[in-house]
C-alpha cells in the first residue's frame, strides 16, 4: 500500500511528464488516488465527494510549474485546498468577551475526552489570559466522573465546584453559574457526560443545559481517530446546540485525522485546539497546514514541493 | 431504536437496477466505507461480488444478502467467546487498549458476564495514572460486588496486578481481570510499560495472562489496524471487544481486521451498563452491514 499521496500520484503522471497543463482525464485518473488517500485517512465519504469535485475543478487546465512533475502540482493543488477548507491560516481562539461568567460548555460522545480537554482550557485560560476559572462536572452517567474533574482541577490548580452527590445536571448547572457569579468567576466551564447522538433523552439533557446556561462557546470535542461515522455526530450535535466550535484530541496519535475535515465541513465551525496528549499542557492551536499533510501522509507538503 | 433498524436504510440505495452492473457495485463499495470498511477491504468485496454475478439479475433484497453473505464469510471464523478454562485458576485477562476505548466499562461488563455464569471474578485496578480511573473501577467492583486490589493513585501497575495475581491465586478466584491505563500505540514509553505488566502477570503463573483482550472502540476508523498491529506485536493480543455499537458505527474495521490479523472477536459492547455485552454474532454484524437485518 502506498504511504502518501505523491507515490500513489508518481505512478499516474509517470507516463506524463513534461505536459504542459494538467488535461481533464488526467486530472479524473489522480482524483482516483486522492480519493483512496482521503478515504484510507478517514475522511467521511459525503465531504471526500464534494472536496473532490472542488479540486478537480480547480486542477484542470492548470499550467504544470516547471520545476516540478504533474504528480507535485496536484498534491500542491489537493494541499492547498485541504488547508483552505481546515481553516486557512489564522487561528480562532475563544470567543469569551461576554458578561461574566462566559460560560464554556464542552460536549461529545463518550470517551471523546472532554474532561481532560475541560481541564486543559481552564488551565490555559488561567495561565495564558489570567482568567479565573471555575469547572463543573455535569457528569452524573459514569462513575467517578465528577472525582476526575476534581483531581484534574487539583493538579491545574483551578477551582472545581464542590461535588453534591445525586444533583442532576441542570441543577448543578445552575448551581454553578450561581458560585460563578458570588464569587465573581470569569470563565465558568461545564463538563457534560459523553452521549451519543442517537441518545434523544440525553441529547434533550445538553439542550436544557445550554438553554439555563447561556454559553458563549460550545465545544464538540471529537477523538482524532473518528472514522466515517464522523458526519452523523457532527450532524446530531450541531442540530442539537449551537455549537462554536471543535476540539480535536488524541492528535499525539499516529491516525491521519480525517475527521478533522469532515468536522469543519459539516458543523462550518473552526477547529479551535488540538489535544496532544493526556497532561494538561498537552493543548495547541490547531494548525490546518500540519493536519493536511498528515490527512495526506506526506508532512510539510509545501516544503516537498518547493524542494522538488 | 435498534441498531438493525437504523442501519436498514444502509444499501437501499444501491440498488437502481435489476442488472448487476458498475454503478450498482460502486454504490455496493460505498455503503462498505461508510460502515468503515476502508477502501480497501470495501474493493474486495466489491470484486468478489462483481466475479460471481455480474450482468445477472439480482433484485435488492438478493444482493444485499450476497453482500451480507461475503461479510459473514469472513467474520465466522473469528468470532469466539472468551471461557474460563484455566487451571489452576485464576484465569488472567488483560484488558488494553487506546484511551477512552472502554476498556474499564468492558471489565465491568466482563465480571458481570462472568457472575452470572457463577464463576468469582476479582478486578485489578491497573491504571493508577488517569485521574480517579481507580476509583472508576472500584465503584464498578462495589456495584458488582465483586473484590478489587488496588494501589495508590500513581502508583507502579506492575506492582498492583502483580498483587492481584498473587490475591487471586491465594483465594482460588475464576478470573482475575487486569485494568490498564489507555495508551497511544505509538508512545513507546507507555508500550513498553504495558509489556512490562506482562510479563510480571506471568512471575507467578506463566500462563498469565491467558487472555490479552484489546478494546477497540466502534466509532474509530481505519486506524483501529494499527492499534491491533502495534497491540498484538507488544502484548501478544488474544481476542478483540468492540465497544460503542449502540450508536450509528458500524464497526465494519472489524471485516478488514479479520482479513488481515484473524484475531478471534469475543463480544459487543452495546451500552454503559453492566449488562450491555453482547456475544459476537458474525451473521448479525454482517447483516447489520449489508442492511439486510
Ligand atoms: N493521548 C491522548 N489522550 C487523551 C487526550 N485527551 C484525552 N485523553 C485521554 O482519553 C481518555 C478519555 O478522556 P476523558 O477526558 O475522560 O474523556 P471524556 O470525553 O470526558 O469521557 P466520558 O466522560 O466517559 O464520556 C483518558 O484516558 C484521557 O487521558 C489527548 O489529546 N491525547
Ligand atoms: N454508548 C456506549 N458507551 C460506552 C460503551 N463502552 C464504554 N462506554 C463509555 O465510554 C466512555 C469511556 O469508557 P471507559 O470504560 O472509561 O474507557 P477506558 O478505555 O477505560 O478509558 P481510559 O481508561 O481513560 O483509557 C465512558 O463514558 C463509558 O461509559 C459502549 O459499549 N457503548
Ligand atoms: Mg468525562
Ligand atoms: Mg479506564
Amino acid at each position: 500500500m502506498f504511504d502518501n499521496l505523491s507515490d500513489r500520484l508518481g505512478g499516474v503522471f509517470d507516463r506524463l511528464r513534461g505536459r504542459g497543463a494538467l488535461g481533464e482525464a488526467d486530472v479524473r485518473e489522480a482524483m482516483r488516488e486522492v480519493r483512496i488517500a482521503l478515504l484510507e485517512a478517514d475522511v467521511a465519504l459525503p465531504v471526500v465527494r464534494r472536496f473532490i469535485d472542488a479540486v478537480t475543478e480547480k486542477a484542470i487546465g492548470q499550467d504544470v510549474l516547471r520545476s516540478i512533475t504533474p504528480g507535485q502540482q496536484v498534491v500542491k493543488i489537493v494541499n492547498d485546498e485541504l488547508v483552505e477548507m481546515l481553516g486557512g491560516q489564522g487561528h480562532e481562539g475563544l470567543e469569551l468577551d461576554v458578561k461574566p461568567p462566559a460560560v464554556v460548555m464542552m460536549v461529545g460522545l463518550q470517551g471523546s475526552g472532554k474532561t481532560t480537554s475541560t481541564a486543559k482550557l481552564a488551565r490555559y485560560l488561567k495561565q495564558k489570559h489570567g482568567k479565573k476559572a471555575l469547572m463543573a462536572s455535569l457528569d452524573v452517567q459514569r462513575p467517578a466522573a465528577q472525582e476526575q474533574l476534581k483531581v484534574l482541577g487539583e493538579q491545574a490548580e483551578v477551582a472545581t465546584l464542590p461535588i453534591i452527590e445525586g444533583q442532576q445536571p441542570v441543577d448543578i448547572a445552575r448551581r454553578a453559574l450561581e458560585a460563578s457569579r458570588l464569587q465573581s468567576f470569569d470563565v465558568l466551564l461545564l463538563d457534560t457526560a459523553g452521549r451519543l447522538h442517537v441518545d434523544e433523552a440525553l441529547m434533550a439533557e445538553m439542550n436544557a443545559v445550554a438553554r439555563v446556561s447561556n454559553p458563549a462557546e460550545v465545544l464538540l470535542v471529537v477523538d482524532a481517530l473518528t472514522g466515517q461515522d464522523a458526519v452523523n455526530v457532527a450532524q446530531s450535535f450541531s442540530g442539537e446546540v449551537p455549537l462554536t466550535g471543535v476540539i480535536l484530541t488524541r492528535m499525539d496519535g499516529d491516525a491521519r485525522g480525517g475527521a478533522a475535515l469532515s468536522m469543519r465541513h459539516v458543523t462550518g465551525k473552526p477547529i479551535k485546539f488540538a489535544g496532544t496528549g493526556e497532561k494538561l499542557d498537552a493543548l495547541e492551536a490547531f494548525d490546518p497546514e500540519r493536519v493536511a499533510g498528515r490527512i495526506l501522509g506526506m508532512g510539510d507538503v509545501v516544503s516537498l514541493v518547493e524542494k522538488a | 431504536r435498534k441498531t438493525s433498524e437504523r442501519l436498514s436504510s444502509n444499501l437501499t440505495g444501491a440498488v437502481g437496477t435489476a442488472r448487476l452492473d458498475d454503478a450498482t457495485l460502486d454504490d455496493v463499495e460505498d455503503a462498505l466505507i461508510v460502515s468503515d470498511l476502508g477502501p480497501a477491504a470495501a474493493s474486495r468485496i466489491r470484486g468478489r461480488l462483481a466475479e460471481q454475478r455480474f450482468g445477472l439479475q439480482i433484485t435488492p433484497q438478493e444482493l444485499k444478502e450476497a453482500v451480507a453473505e461475503e461479510i459473514a464469510a469472513i467474520l465466522r471464523p473469528v468470532a469466539k467467546p472468551i471461557e474460563i478454562v484455566a487451571f489452576p485458576r485464576p484465569q488472567v485477562i488483560l484488558v488494553i487498549g487506546v484511551n477512552g476505548s472502554g476498556k474499564t466499562t468492558t471489565i465491568a461488563k466482563l465480571a458481570h458476564w462472568f457472575q452470572e455464569d457463577d464463576y468469582e471474578v476479582m478486578l485489578a485496578a491497573g491504571d493508577t495514572f488517569r485521574a480517579a480511573a481507580i476509583g472508576q473501577l472500584a465503584t464498578w467492583a462495589e456495584r458488582l460486588d465483586v473484590p478489587i486490589v488496588r494501589g495508590p493513585e500513581g502508583g507502579d501497575p506492575a506492582s498492583i496486578v502483580f498483587d492481584g495475581v498473587k490475591a487471586a491465586t491465594d483465594r482460588g478466584t475464576d478470573a482475575l481481570i487486569v485494568d490498564t491505563a489507555g495508551r497511544l500505540q505509538n508512545k513507546r514509553e507507555l508500550m513498553d510499560e504495558l509489556e512490562k505488566i506482562r510479563r510480571v502477570l506471568g512471575r507467578l503463573n506463566p500462563e498469565a495472562p491467558h487472555d490479552v483482550v484489546l478494546v477497540l472502540d466502534a466509532t474509530n476508523g481505519q486506524n483501529a489496524l494499527s492499534q491491533i498491529e502495534v497491540f498484538q506485536q507488544v502484548a501478544g493480543v488474544t481476542g478483540l471487544i468492540m465497544t460503542k455499537l449502540d450508536g450509528t458505527a458500524r464497526g465494519g474495521v472489524l471485516v478488514a481486521a479479520a482479513e488481515q490479523y484473524g484475531l478471534p472477536i469475543h463480544a459487543i459492547g452495546v451500552g454503559e451498563k453492566m449488562d450491555d455485552l453482547r456475544p459476537f454474532d458474525p451473521d448479525l454484524v454482517a447483516r447489520v452491514i449489508a442492511g439486510v437485518a
